[in-house]
């Protein structure tokens, strides 16, 4: 069985109010340093039966068909046993 | 002429459109579950709004892989018409018989007032009772209509003129060139956040959304 971690973030160039507001109460906290908060979506799921390289493809497609909107959302995952 | 209503678990603007159109446009309706997979007699399907599947993941996301939805592209692509209304716009995109996604609205709030639209083109079966430019007064409600798409989809869609609605005056949610309402190429599929369904009779003060519900009538 393959631990799955698949991380979705709003695509780069895309406005993102969330993390912009963050952003701003970080900075109204005082933490004058603070730039570029993106807020995107963590989610874990496991997955078993597939070859370590064959998780992978199979992750991918997920992400594509169904986990993040390619239009708007980039993703990433790492895959653990 | 023959309209059905797609029903998601979470839909919440199916009644609305039922009644509307039995009691105001005075046409068949029928409402179809989302298993269904058999829409051959219809002429006209509505996506409504509401929350399908919670909104989980992202709105429209879950919705899209109903078995409905297959049969709901087939109508499409043999030129069945298509209206999606606010969480029905965001299936249709997610669901790619439109392009582009709506996002989070910019300033984060779920709003909720009626607000002005520009016609943008009025020949379609949408829209062909409206005048180029008329100003329609139409009800919102949604937390993600924020419509963006990337420069090269936001330039075909201005060539093929499938920009139908631009909010006119204030933009309430940020949208990518003030768009409130698409099409597909073919002109059949419309997708739209504001909700005619909601501004429809005299005794709700909004009757704008008739011009789109008749223009629906006039366009077979």
């Amino acid at each position: 069985m393959a631990k799955v971690k698949v991380y979705i973030t709003p695509k780069k160039g895309i406005l993102d109010p969330q993390g912009k507001t963050v952003e701003s109460a970080l900075k109204s906290l005082g933490y004058k340093n603070v730039s570029n908060v993106r807020i995107g979506k963590y989610i874990e799921l496991e997955v078993t039966g597939e070859p370590r390289h064959g998780t992978g493809k199979q992750i991918e497609e997920m992400c594509k068909k169904l986990l993040a909107n390619p239009i708007i959302e980039d993703h990433r995952f790492e895959v653990s046993e | 002429m023959r309209f059905g209503v797609v029903v998601f678990p979470g839909s919440n603007c199916d009644q609305d459109c039922y009644h509307v159109v039995r009691d105001v446009l005075k046409q068949p309706v029928e409402y179809i579950w989302h298993h269904k997979i058999e829409l051959d007699h219809f002429n006209c399907l509505i996506l409504p709004g509401g929350f399908s599947y919670g909104d989980y993941l992202r709105s429209g996301a879950i919705a899209r892989f109903s078995p409905v939805m297959e049969t709901v592209k087939n109508f499409a692509d043999r030129g069945g018409l298509v209206i999606g209304i606010c969480n029905g716009f965001q299936i249709l995109t997610e669901a790619g018989l439109l392009p582009g996604a709506l996002r989070r609205n910019r300033d984060l709030h779920f709003i909720c007032k009626p607000v002005k639209l520009k016609v943008e083109n009025n020949r379609t079966p949408f829209t062909n009772q409206c005048q180029k430019g008329q100003i329609l007064t139409i009800p919102v409600a949604h937390g993600e209509g924020n419509y963006t798409c990337d420069i090269e989809t936001l330039n075909a869609l201005k060539r093929k003129k499938q920009i139908i609605f631009t909010y006119h005056g204030e933009n309430p949610n940020g949208s990518i060139a003030n768009i409130a309402g698409i099409c597909n190429e073919k002109h059949n599929v419309l997708g739209m956040m504001p909700h005619p369904e909601r501004a429809s009779e005299e005794v709700l003060g909004l009757k704008d959304g008739l011009f789109i519900l008749q223009s629906i009538l006039k366009s077979v």
